[in-house]
């Protein structure tokens, strides 16, 4: 029977909130068992979920629980007993689950969560950067970083494709920036359920909880298997690169769209000088980029869609031929550089040709990154020496050497 | 043996693991005067006492030698002896 | 003990790595026989977890799933509402269970969490009073005067000075169907709590008071008579909050002081040196608070003769 919802929305452009849009592609992956715990700026992604699951137009559990904790343990025991699951959250709610984010990889169950990225506190703040999810990059979850709000629709599909597929069976986390997508409303085509029946077959857990063949899950493991056990973990993640170039693949074969697999590239022929970013600052690169080219600079961008598992060698083929290296990232690593430039100068070690990497952090709790900034980092990276910093900067507010020494 | 990605293990499997090796004391079931309360069964940490009516004993391949087993019996009709081996 | 039993099947296998006399597996032992094979167990962080599923083996025949300390009653929330999702409900009963740390202090929050959302899952608290698993530090269910690794009694401190928290109550504050507490010292009383708990839908909570001769400082062999002792002093009363009221309170025939229990442990010894007299007299009060609340018989001193159930 048609809902309402499937007469208002079909498969074509609609205009919907980003949230709304995540909400419409997690509806038609039929999930069996949600919870979560509301956290801005997750909130209206599971908002609309528990009206849908209110109007019958999805058939799920919806468990509303005390913290993010019991949320991601909810989806873990679920997903253990062989069902379906989904949850969101955001910031200090992905700091709070992290204990658990871990155990599930480990337990190798193939949770989807949306990251709707926020910065962590202190102090606190609500608006975007990727900090929450990268500081949880070692949890053994496949982290896939969208642009707008179509890939985030079509990305959380491809998730649990990715998660399930026997070759993986990890847990993948689709990263939307806070606000920036989540609150934003573009014209998005919302799959049909016919068409998404078809791109992904129901969930067939291998091993799952049930009377009928008893088996335990979550042993503890010393010295003597704790190695290998992580090690299928590694190995799991490094297989997963394959099934997510697969899944791009085969989502474009299905619905003609397509936006990398582990990373997309934009005129990156000839390019002297590559930007490398993930997420929403990646849609206004391709601009910035793009008139750069036009007015002659070689210049090319490469967005990292898969940031784990992290695309050695789709990064090290991309950036091949280049001179200089621009990284830009919306986190940071105290004391240390930044997480994504870190990454990015690791795979180059040893390579035959080893462009220059500069590195900024930007766009740090919702600080806009305006197209002028872009601009000048891009024509600083083209021509001088290389340089690690924080973008637009208000130096009047951190100048040092006048502290009050009294 | 080939580990199954989440660590997954099998049911029972811990019976491998021969714990009457701990023993310092073994239970010795009299048969004398039993009544069959099962109790030495009930309050056993191992769950290895077993038997029928008034005849029980124990699996010496996992007794540790706790004692408790002698200690509930309401008939005193199991005593701990000093482990020989 | 009159109730006779038949042999149940093996659910919780030997060969487990609890230490000599361990209450912990009695307890564990028993509620899984009464609850059967068609069960689902989601398990804390804590001795029972480590001595019985240490990989590739595992003690459980029984599907079961350790995940954290803190989550046990959120992953059984979660077990629970596969289930239902799945039209399985019919396939198994749900069961949680942790360590009085896992339940009242770091799990506090997760179990609160499911006893408000209503879901059908038995939670059974395993209390002996102490983080045995990490060496016998002080939880919130610590009674008054004991001695931990976290409680050290000094030329300044008489061991524990909180009495312990009343769990139980705060389960029942839920406005949960069904609240009991048991013992090990009490098998059949025990196997009946589990049976009556699990033919009731929604959340269930039962606290198994069971012994630890490492942690308690006990011989071995005493570990039910120690855990007998707890209820027939009055320190540990056995009844059950059915709908909110209380109700089937264990009667005593008699009552044994404190002392009689205490006195066998050494994580009391130091109550009975100079000086600890108050502390003893505090102990001694606290059960005869309980015998006022309960309706138990006064003190008869010398008092440790056999009960009858």
């Amino acid at each position: 029977m048609a809902t309402l919802m499937d007469r208002v929305i079909t498969s074509k452009a609609a205009v919907l909130e980003g949230s709304r849009a995540i909400a419409e592609a997690v509806r038609l992956c039929r999930p069996q068992v949600i919870s979560a715990y509301p956290i801005t700026p997750q909130t209206h992604v599971v908002e609309a979920l528990a009206q849908m699951v209110a109007d019958g137009a999805l058939k799920a559990e919806f468990v509303n629980v005390e913290s993010e904790h019991s949320a991601a343990s909810v989806v873990l025991g679920a997903s253990a007993t062989g069902a379906r699951v989904y949850t969101a959250s955001s910031s200090q709610g992905i700091a709070l689950m992290s204990e658990v984010l871990f155990n599930i990889a480990g337990l190798r169950l193939p949770v989807v969560l949306t990251c709707a990225n926020r910065a962590l506190s202190s102090p606190l703040n609500i608006w975007n950067d990727q900090q929450d999810s990268l500081s949880v990059r070692d949890a053994g979850w496949v982290q896939l970083y969208v642009e707008d709000n179509q890939e985030a629709v079509d990305t959380h599909l491809q998730a649990y494709a990715i998660a399930e597929d026997r070759r993986v069976l990890l847990p993948t986390m689709v990263c939307a920036d806070g606000f920036l997508l989540t609150h934003t409303y573009e014209p998005v085509i919302v799959p049909t359920q016919e068409e998404v029946d078809a791109f992904l077959p129901p969930y067939r857990p291998q091993h799952y909880l049930t009377p009928d063949k008893p088996l335990t899950m979550g042993a503890f493991a010393d010295p003597e298997y704790y190695m290998e056990s992580r090690y299928l973990l590694d190995r799991a993640l490094e297989r997963s690169q394959a099934v997510i170039e697969d899944a791009a693949q085969r989502f474009n074969r299905a619905f003609g769209r397509h936006y990398g697999g582990l990373l997309d590239t934009l005129h990156m022929e000839g390019a002297r000088t590559a930007v490398v970013a993930m997420g929403s600052v990646v849609a206004t690169l391709r601009d910035v980029v793009s008139g750069l080219r036009d007015d002659g600079h070689a210049v090319g961008l490469v967005k990292v869609r898969s940031f784990r598992p992290f695309p050695k060698d789709a990064l090290r083929s991309a950036l091949r031929d280049v001179d200089r290296v621009l990284v830009l990232e919306r986190a940071l690593s105290p004391g240390g550089v930044g997480i994504l430039a870190a990454e990015v100068r690791a795979v180059l070690q040893g390579q035959p040709r080893q462009p220059a990497v500069s590195a900024f952090v930007a766009g740090l709790g919702g600080r806009d990154i305006p197209v002028e900034t872009l601009q000048a980092l891009i024509a600083r990276a083209q021509d001088e020496a290389v340089e690690q910093g924080f973008a637009d900067l208000k130096a009047e507010l951190v100048e040092e050497g006048d502290e009050d020494e009294s | 043996m080939k580990l199954i990605p989440g660590l997954v293990a099998l049911p029972g499997t811990s019976r491998a693991n021969k714990t009457g090796s701990w023993r310092i004391e073994r239970p010795l079931f009299l048969h004398q005067k039993c009544n069959g309360c099962r109790l030495c069964d009930w309050c056993c940490p191992e769950g290895i006492v077993s038997g029928q009516g008034k005849l029980f004993d124990c699996d010496f391949d996992y007794c540790k030698g706790c004692g408790i087993c002698a200690e509930v019996c309401p008939v005193d009709d199991i005593v701990m002896q000093v482990e020989e081996r | 003990m009159k109730t006779r039993v038949e042999p149940a099947p093996e659910l919780l296998s030997p060969g487990h790595t609890a230490c000599r006399g361990c209450g912990l597996l009695v307890a564990a032992r028993l509620a899984l026989q009464a609850a059967g094979p068609r069960v689902i167990v989601a398990n804390a962080t804590g001795c029972l977890e480590i001595t019985t599923s240490k990989f590739p083996q595992s003690s459980w025949n029984v599907p079961w799933i350790h995940s954290l300390f803190e989550n046990t009653a959120a992953v059984a929330s979660g077990v629970e509402a596969a289930l239902k999702a799945l039209g399985r409900q019919a396939e198994a009963r749900v069961i949680a269970q942790a360590g009085d740390g896992g339940t009242a202090d770091i799990g506090l929050q997760s179990l609160s969490g499911m006893l408000e959302r209503g879901h059908d899952v038995l939670y059974i608290c395993y209390d002996n009073e102490a983080y045995m698993n990490t060496g016998i530090q002080r939880s919130s269910l610590t009674p008054l005067g004991a001695r931990t690794s976290t409680t050290p009694p000094g030329a300044l401190s008489w061991g524990e000075v909180r009495t312990k928290k009343d769990m139980p109550a705060i389960a029942a504050a839920h406005g949960i169907p069904y609240v009991a507490t048991a013992s090990i010292a009490y098998p059949p009383d025990l196997v009946k709590k589990v049976k009556r708990a699990l033919g009731i839908r929604g959340p269930k909570y039962l606290q198994v008071h069971s012994s630890c001769p490492l942690g308690w400082g006990h011989d071995s062999s005493l570990s039910i008579r120690v855990a007998r002792l707890a209820v027939q002093t009055g320190l540990y009363p056995l009844y059950e909050v059915i709908n909110g009221q209380l109700t089937n309170v264990k009667r005593l025939s008699y009552r044994s002081p404190v002392a009689a229990y205490l006195k066998p442990q050494r994580r009391f010894e130091h109550l009975f040196k100079p000086g600890g007299e108050a502390l003893l007299a505090q102990v001694q009060a606290l059960a005869n608070a309980n015998a006022a609340k309960y309706g138990f018989p006064p003190v008869t001193e010398g008092a440790e003769a056999e009960d009858s159930d």
